[in-house]
Protein backbone atom coordinates (compact mmCIF):
# COMPACT_ATOMS: atom_id res chain seq x y z
CA UNK A 1 0.00 0.00 0.00
CA UNK A 2 3.15 2.39 0.97
CA UNK A 3 4.14 1.63 -2.50
CA UNK A 4 1.07 3.26 -4.63
CA UNK A 5 1.14 6.19 -2.41
CA UNK A 6 4.45 7.30 -3.74
CA UNK A 7 3.98 10.21 -6.11
CA UNK A 8 6.02 8.14 -8.80
CA UNK A 9 2.95 5.63 -8.61
CA UNK A 10 0.29 8.00 -8.85
CA UNK A 11 2.09 9.68 -12.10
CA UNK A 12 2.02 5.62 -13.36
CA UNK A 13 -1.24 5.25 -12.55
CA UNK A 14 -1.85 8.40 -14.72
CA UNK A 15 0.15 7.98 -17.50
CA UNK A 16 -1.69 4.28 -17.95
CA UNK A 17 -5.22 6.61 -18.38
CA UNK A 18 -3.96 8.60 -20.71
CA UNK A 19 -2.42 5.89 -22.18
CA UNK A 20 -5.41 3.92 -22.62
CA UNK A 21 -7.75 6.99 -23.14
CA UNK A 22 -5.65 7.70 -26.61
CA UNK A 23 -5.50 4.10 -27.47
CA UNK A 24 -8.36 3.13 -26.98
CA UNK A 25 -10.78 6.09 -26.90
CA UNK A 26 -9.59 8.98 -28.82
CA UNK A 27 -8.52 6.81 -31.84
CA UNK A 28 -12.15 5.72 -32.32
CA UNK A 29 -14.55 7.29 -34.55
CA UNK A 30 -16.26 9.68 -32.33
CA UNK A 31 -14.72 12.97 -32.94
CA UNK A 32 -13.28 15.09 -36.22
CA UNK A 33 -9.91 13.80 -37.28
CA UNK A 34 -8.71 16.97 -36.29
CA UNK A 35 -9.76 17.16 -33.18
CA UNK A 36 -8.64 13.75 -32.24
CA UNK A 37 -4.95 14.04 -33.64
CA UNK A 38 -4.32 17.71 -31.60
CA UNK A 39 -5.92 15.82 -28.72
CA UNK A 40 -3.70 12.54 -29.01
CA UNK A 41 -0.44 14.90 -29.38
CA UNK A 42 -0.85 17.24 -26.44
CA UNK A 43 -1.72 13.66 -23.90
CA UNK A 44 1.35 12.76 -25.32
CA UNK A 45 2.87 15.73 -24.30
CA UNK A 46 1.55 16.15 -21.01
CA UNK A 47 2.92 12.36 -20.55
CA UNK A 48 6.18 13.07 -21.60
CA UNK A 49 6.37 16.25 -19.14
CA UNK A 50 4.97 13.69 -15.95
CA UNK A 51 8.42 11.42 -17.24
CA UNK A 52 10.65 13.92 -16.87
CA UNK A 53 9.42 15.81 -13.94
CA UNK A 54 8.73 13.02 -11.51
CA UNK A 55 10.76 9.96 -13.06
CA UNK A 56 13.64 12.04 -14.56
CA UNK A 57 13.64 13.95 -11.29
CA UNK A 58 13.81 17.09 -13.32
CA UNK A 59 10.89 19.12 -11.38
CA UNK A 60 13.64 19.47 -8.38
CA UNK A 61 16.24 20.18 -10.78
CA UNK A 62 18.33 23.39 -11.57
CA UNK A 63 16.16 26.11 -13.63
CA UNK A 64 18.37 25.46 -16.61
CA UNK A 65 17.78 22.02 -17.23
CA UNK A 66 14.11 22.47 -16.85
CA UNK A 67 14.01 24.98 -19.23
CA UNK A 68 16.27 23.03 -21.62
CA UNK A 69 13.27 19.43 -21.36
CA UNK A 70 10.44 22.39 -21.17
CA UNK A 71 11.84 24.38 -24.68
CA UNK A 72 12.57 20.20 -26.33
CA UNK A 73 8.97 19.48 -25.72
CA UNK A 74 7.30 22.69 -26.79
CA UNK A 75 9.71 22.71 -30.03
CA UNK A 76 8.58 18.95 -30.39
CA UNK A 77 5.21 19.58 -29.98
CA UNK A 78 4.43 22.97 -32.19
CA UNK A 79 6.40 21.09 -34.78
CA UNK A 80 4.30 17.85 -34.88
CA UNK A 81 0.98 19.88 -34.21
CA UNK A 82 1.95 23.05 -36.89
CA UNK A 83 2.85 20.60 -39.70
CA UNK A 84 -0.13 18.81 -39.19
CA UNK A 85 -2.33 21.76 -39.25
CA UNK A 86 -0.72 23.01 -42.45
CA UNK B 1 32.01 23.75 3.78
CA UNK B 2 31.52 21.87 0.21
CA UNK B 3 28.03 23.04 -2.19
CA UNK B 4 26.90 19.55 -1.17
CA UNK B 5 26.75 19.79 2.50
CA UNK B 6 25.82 23.61 2.68
CA UNK B 7 22.25 22.99 3.56
CA UNK B 8 22.10 25.69 6.04
CA UNK B 9 20.05 28.31 3.79
CA UNK B 10 17.36 25.36 3.18
CA UNK B 11 14.32 25.47 4.72
CA UNK B 12 13.36 22.06 6.37
CA UNK B 13 10.87 20.48 3.85
CA UNK B 14 12.18 22.20 1.03
CA UNK B 15 14.80 19.52 -0.45
CA UNK B 16 17.83 21.22 -2.38
CA UNK B 17 17.74 21.70 -5.66
CA UNK B 18 19.97 19.51 -7.65
CA UNK B 19 20.79 17.40 -10.99
CA UNK B 20 20.34 14.38 -11.17
CA UNK B 21 22.98 12.18 -12.41
CA UNK B 22 25.74 13.75 -13.50
CA UNK B 23 25.80 16.74 -16.29
CA UNK B 24 27.57 14.24 -18.96
CA UNK B 25 24.44 11.97 -19.08
CA UNK B 26 22.16 14.69 -19.86
CA UNK B 27 24.64 16.12 -22.84
CA UNK B 28 24.01 12.32 -23.95
CA UNK B 29 20.34 12.44 -23.67
CA UNK B 30 19.51 15.95 -24.76
CA UNK B 31 21.47 15.11 -27.98
CA UNK B 32 19.80 11.98 -28.50
CA UNK B 33 16.35 13.61 -28.00
CA UNK B 34 17.45 16.20 -30.66
CA UNK B 35 18.15 13.52 -33.35
CA UNK B 36 14.53 11.80 -32.82
CA UNK B 37 13.03 15.50 -32.47
CA UNK B 38 14.42 15.74 -36.19
CA UNK B 39 13.24 12.34 -37.48
CA UNK B 40 9.23 13.17 -35.60
CA UNK B 41 9.92 16.59 -38.16
CA UNK B 42 11.35 14.58 -40.72
CA UNK B 43 8.27 12.05 -40.34
CA UNK B 44 5.54 14.81 -40.42
CA UNK B 45 6.43 16.41 -43.71
CA UNK B 46 5.95 13.23 -45.59
CA UNK B 47 3.42 12.86 -44.24
CA UNK B 48 2.07 15.70 -45.73
CA UNK B 49 3.85 15.33 -49.04
CA UNK B 50 1.03 12.56 -49.31
CA UNK B 51 -1.42 12.37 -46.82
CA UNK B 52 -3.66 10.16 -48.22
CA UNK B 53 -0.96 7.05 -48.21
CA UNK B 54 0.25 7.53 -44.79
CA UNK B 55 -3.72 7.54 -43.74
CA UNK B 56 -3.59 3.94 -45.65
CA UNK B 57 -0.60 2.53 -44.57
CA UNK B 58 -1.22 3.74 -40.78
CA UNK B 59 -4.18 1.02 -40.98
CA UNK B 60 -2.10 -1.87 -41.72
CA UNK B 61 -0.72 -1.12 -38.36
CA UNK B 62 -2.39 -2.78 -35.32
CA UNK B 63 -2.42 0.19 -32.33
CA UNK B 64 -3.14 -2.78 -29.84
CA UNK B 65 0.36 -3.85 -30.24
CA UNK B 66 1.51 0.10 -30.02
CA UNK B 67 -1.06 0.70 -26.61
CA UNK B 68 0.30 -2.32 -25.26
CA UNK B 69 3.97 -1.43 -25.84
CA UNK B 70 3.31 2.15 -24.44
CA UNK B 71 1.77 0.35 -21.26
CA UNK B 72 5.15 -1.90 -20.52
CA UNK B 73 7.54 1.02 -20.80
CA UNK B 74 5.92 3.08 -18.47
CA UNK B 75 5.55 0.09 -15.90
CA UNK B 76 9.44 -0.20 -16.65
CA UNK B 77 9.84 3.25 -15.98
CA UNK B 78 8.21 3.47 -12.83
CA UNK B 79 9.97 -0.10 -11.57
CA UNK B 80 13.41 2.03 -12.26
CA UNK B 81 12.29 5.26 -10.08
CA UNK B 82 11.09 2.94 -7.75
CA UNK B 83 14.39 1.07 -7.28
CA UNK B 84 16.16 4.71 -6.98
CA UNK B 85 13.45 5.49 -4.26
CA UNK B 86 14.64 1.83 -2.61
CA UNK B 87 18.30 2.29 -2.81
CA UNK B 88 18.30 6.08 -1.14
CA UNK B 89 16.89 3.92 1.63
CA UNK B 90 19.06 1.45 1.42
CA UNK B 91 16.79 -1.21 0.71
CA UNK B 92 19.01 -3.07 -2.34
CA UNK B 93 17.22 -6.59 -2.01
CA UNK B 94 13.94 -4.34 -3.41
CA UNK B 95 16.10 -2.29 -5.48
CA UNK B 96 17.07 -5.52 -7.08
CA UNK B 97 13.52 -6.87 -7.88
CA UNK B 98 12.43 -3.50 -9.39
CA UNK B 99 15.49 -3.37 -11.31
CA UNK B 100 14.94 -7.08 -12.28
CA UNK B 101 11.19 -5.95 -13.06
CA UNK B 102 11.94 -3.18 -15.66
CA UNK B 103 14.57 -5.15 -17.25
CA UNK B 104 11.57 -7.81 -17.70
CA UNK B 105 9.67 -5.39 -19.40
CA UNK B 106 12.14 -4.75 -21.65
CA UNK B 107 12.45 -7.38 -22.34
CA UNK B 108 8.64 -7.99 -23.35
CA UNK B 109 8.68 -4.59 -25.43
CA UNK B 110 11.48 -6.35 -27.48
CA UNK B 111 9.66 -9.52 -27.81
CA UNK B 112 6.24 -7.27 -28.70
CA UNK B 113 8.05 -6.01 -31.15
CA UNK B 114 10.11 -9.14 -32.86
CA UNK B 115 6.06 -10.30 -33.29
CA UNK B 116 5.19 -7.14 -34.57
CA UNK B 117 7.90 -6.86 -37.26
CA UNK B 118 7.14 -10.92 -37.78
CA UNK B 119 3.99 -9.88 -38.76
CA UNK B 120 4.36 -7.06 -40.99
CA UNK B 121 6.95 -9.31 -42.88
CA UNK B 122 4.86 -12.30 -43.18
CA UNK B 123 2.34 -9.96 -44.61
CA UNK B 124 4.72 -8.51 -47.22
CA UNK B 125 5.19 -5.29 -45.67
CA UNK B 126 8.72 -4.25 -45.66
CA UNK B 127 11.44 -1.14 -45.56
CA UNK B 128 10.81 -0.97 -49.11
CA UNK B 129 6.72 -1.00 -49.42
CA UNK B 130 6.80 2.68 -49.03
CA UNK B 131 7.78 5.79 -47.44
CA UNK B 132 5.34 5.15 -44.41
CA UNK B 133 6.87 2.07 -43.64
CA UNK B 134 10.47 3.26 -44.26
CA UNK B 135 9.66 5.51 -41.69
CA UNK B 136 8.01 3.01 -39.70
CA UNK B 137 10.80 0.30 -39.56
CA UNK B 138 13.57 2.91 -38.94
CA UNK B 139 11.85 4.99 -36.13
CA UNK B 140 10.78 1.82 -34.65
CA UNK B 141 14.30 0.45 -35.06
CA UNK B 142 15.85 2.49 -34.20
CA UNK B 143 13.74 3.11 -30.97
CA UNK B 144 14.33 -0.83 -30.40
CA UNK B 145 17.95 -0.43 -30.79
CA UNK B 146 18.12 1.96 -27.68
CA UNK B 147 15.26 -0.44 -25.68
CA UNK B 148 17.81 -3.48 -26.18
CA UNK B 149 20.60 -1.00 -25.03
CA UNK B 150 19.05 -0.25 -21.96
CA UNK B 151 18.03 -3.80 -21.36
CA UNK B 152 21.62 -4.61 -21.05
CA UNK B 153 22.12 -1.53 -19.24
CA UNK B 154 19.81 -2.60 -16.48
CA UNK B 155 21.02 -6.16 -16.11
CA UNK B 156 24.58 -4.63 -15.40
CA UNK B 157 22.69 -2.22 -12.38
CA UNK B 158 21.15 -5.68 -10.98
CA UNK B 159 24.33 -7.18 -10.64
CA UNK B 160 25.80 -3.70 -8.62
CA UNK B 161 22.51 -3.91 -6.65
CA UNK B 162 23.18 -7.36 -5.73
CA UNK B 163 26.81 -6.87 -4.92
CA UNK B 164 25.24 -3.15 -2.97
CA UNK B 165 27.30 -1.20 -5.04
CA UNK B 166 25.43 1.69 -4.90
CA UNK B 167 26.21 4.69 -2.43
CA UNK B 168 22.63 5.89 -0.96
CA UNK B 169 23.69 8.53 -0.03
CA UNK B 170 24.09 9.67 -4.00
CA UNK B 171 23.85 6.40 -6.28
CA UNK B 172 24.76 8.44 -9.76
CA UNK B 173 25.50 5.39 -12.00
CA UNK B 174 21.52 4.50 -11.02
CA UNK B 175 20.20 7.49 -11.65
CA UNK B 176 22.57 7.66 -14.87
CA UNK B 177 20.53 4.19 -16.25
CA UNK B 178 17.66 5.38 -14.71
CA UNK B 179 17.64 8.82 -16.66
CA UNK B 180 18.68 6.87 -20.10
CA UNK B 181 15.80 4.37 -19.57
CA UNK B 182 13.05 7.11 -18.89
CA UNK B 183 13.91 8.67 -21.87
CA UNK B 184 13.68 5.53 -23.90
CA UNK B 185 9.99 5.55 -22.55
CA UNK B 186 9.38 9.08 -23.29
CA UNK B 187 10.68 8.92 -27.07
CA UNK B 188 8.04 5.72 -27.40
CA UNK B 189 5.54 8.21 -25.78
CA UNK B 190 5.60 10.55 -29.09
CA UNK B 191 6.23 8.22 -31.50
CA UNK B 192 3.15 5.67 -30.96
CA UNK B 193 0.75 8.10 -31.56
CA UNK B 194 2.91 9.58 -34.16
CA UNK B 195 3.25 6.59 -36.08
CA UNK B 196 -0.39 4.44 -34.87
CA UNK B 197 -2.45 7.44 -34.58
CA UNK B 198 -2.46 10.49 -36.13
CA UNK B 199 -4.79 10.36 -38.69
Amino acid sequence: MELLCKPVSIVWAALMLATCASTWLLSKNSVTPEVATVAIVLIAAFKVRLVIGYFMEVRRAPLALRLVCDGWLVAVTALIVTVYLV
Amino acid sequence: MSPETDTQFVSVGEPKRRLPGVEGVWVFVMADMTVFAVLFGFFMVGRLHNPALFEASRHDLNPNFGGVNTLILLTSSWFAALALDAVRKSRFALAQRFIGGAFLCGLAFAVSKAIEYTEKLNAGISLLTNDFFMYYFTLTGIHLFHVIAGSVVLLVLWFKARSRSFDPERPVVLECGAIYWHMVDLLWIILFPLLYLVR
